[in-house]
């Protein structure tokens, strides 16, 4: 093991990072927006329009994602649509993400009891109080852990984006090993780095859960 | 107490697919009145009472409350939601599973039909709601989240929701049968109350000590269809069909040890 190549590379590699975790964090926050979107449409549009979407999320979960960010990236230009490496990735994760998170969206709204629906309409609620005051808040406890795994499994989705140079942090440990040759120790700086997020990720997933199931825990 | 309503059914059918829920049902609800609805589960107790606030969608047939038709504007019309959704702030419902909203206290889950519904400020629906959770006897639980309340206080919470919208007629689901024994009385007690003010009110129940001694009519059902509505007494002290007094044999067989 030679770990001096770190000092060298080492603002390079936590620029890297800090890449991946932007790519994360704003991959997850738009996938999850577009993914409510979808299971709010799936849930109260016409028919024709859920045929649509659920068109939409077969092709997109059919597919892998290094498949999908080519056509985006490569495809794109060709339609018109021509974008810098960064943007095209967060869009592709967005896009990649975004029928996963429909689907915890809509397990999360059918474990709302529907006589809890049925309670906000009999006091004559309108559908869109419904969804705001009751349907959220209570699927989104319901959904909350399945959202929080899947955002981790997103963290190392990440990694496929150096493929179209978007500069995370495999694309840097790439470069470090190809002019460097320590394949293990930057390969294992990667690993650590991605431990620590997926750690991070889960202890606030956790806290945030225990806290907004604070009230809903029967205690006898 | 705002005026008494009145509900007269006609004729009423309900169908999931071949299957037939209610058949011919013909009720008059008289305004200030309590109609307890008995029967063997199964029988169409629950839809019927459901098609009166049109939770359940009826095919044909006619509901009118104070003589205004609900759910439809003219046969196969359905109404506008918005119209709906007005007819139903006067009809206050209480379900056998509570239904309360649990991320809301007490309080919230009674002052959330005042703001959303009755836009009344928060100061004021909080006021009210105070007012409506102490009328069933549970103003000190008003900051408590249902999970924290036994299944009879629920209950009570969930009756607080109902007349604190002011309703001028009350469902009643088997408001009880959730419950443990224990807890039957405070609920019912409750709703005795409300009888004595002069609610109009519909009761599917099993609580036949209820329907004989508060129920102004008692109706019977079975298979879909309302076998017959009469006063309390006729119905459960001397019925005259066969299929009433087997009912009540059961009943009591099962209630006696």
């Amino acid at each position: 093991m030679e770990w001096s190549v770190l000092q060298q590379y080492g603002p390079s590699l936590l620029k890297g990072f800090g890449n991946t975790i932007l790519c994360w964090a704003l991959g997850t926050v738009f996938g999850m927006a577009l993914g409510l979107v979808i299971a709010l449409v799936q849930r109260y549009a016409p028919r024709w329009v859920t045929w649509i979407v659920q068109a939409y999320i077969e092709v997109i979960r059919g597919t892998p994602f290094l498949v999908q960010l080519f056509v985006l990236y490569y495809g794109g230009p060709l339609v018109g649509l021509r974008l810098d490496a960064l943007p095209a990735g967060l869009l592709g994760l967005t896009i990649y993400g975004s029928p996963y998170f429909a689907e915890i969206f809509r397990s999360g709204f059918r474990a709302v009891p529907d006589g809890q629906i049925e309670a906000a309409r009999a006091i004559g609620m309108s559908e869109s109080d419904i969804v705001r005051r009751i349907l959220l808040p209570l699927g989104l406890v319901s959904a909350l852990p399945a959202l929080v795994n899947f955002s981790i499994i997103l963290t190392k989705e990440t990694v496929i984006l150096s493929i179209i140079t978007v500069p995370e942090l495999l694309y840097q440990v790439q470069r470090m090993s190809a002019e460097t040759f320590r394949y293990v120790e930057a390969n294992l700086v990667l690993a650590l780095f991605f431990w620590g997020l997926v750690e991070t990720i889960s202890r606030v997933g956790l806290r945030l859960e225990a806290r907004i199931t604070k009230h809903l825990i029967e205690r006898t | 107490m705002p005026a008494a309503s009145s509900v007269e059914m006609r004729k009423v059918n309900k169908y999931y697919d071949k299957f037939q829920a209610l058949k011919d049902i013909d009720l008059s609800i008289p305004p200030g009145k309590v109609t307890c609805l008995i029967g063997p589960s199964g029988s169409g107790k629950s839809t019927l009472l459901r098609c009166i606030n049109f939770l359940e969608e009826y095919d044909s047939g006619e509901v009118r409350i104070d003589g205004q038709l609900i759910g439809y504007d003219a046969p196969n019309k359905k109404m506008s939601g918005r119209r709906l959704r007005e007819m139903r702030r006067s009809i206050g419902m209480v379900f056998q599973q509570f239904n309360l909203w649990p991320h809301m206290t007490a309080r919230e889950n009674v002052a959330e039909g005042l703001i959303r519904v009755r836009r009344i400020s928060k100061a004021d629906a909080d006021r009210r709601a105070s007012e409506a959770l102490a009328k069933v006897g549970l103003a000190d639980k008003s900051a408590s989240h249902p999970s924290r309340l036994s299944g009879g206080q629920q209950q009570r919470v969930a009756i607080a929701r109902a007349i604190a919208m002011e309703p001028r007629l009350m469902l009643f689901d088997e408001p009880t049968s959730a419950l443990d024994p224990e807890l039957v009385g405070e609920v019912l007690s409750v709703m005795r109350t409300l009888a004595g003010e002069g609610m109009t009110m519909v009761v599917v129940t099993h609580e036949m000590g209820f329907a004989a001694h508060v129920a102004d009519q008692v109706g019977f059902m079975e298979k879909g269809e309302l076998v017959s509505v009469d006063s309390p007494d006729r119905i459960l002290h001397h019925p005259e069909d066969p299929r009433i007094q087997s009912f009540l044999r059961t009943y009591h067989e099962r209630n006696s040890f």
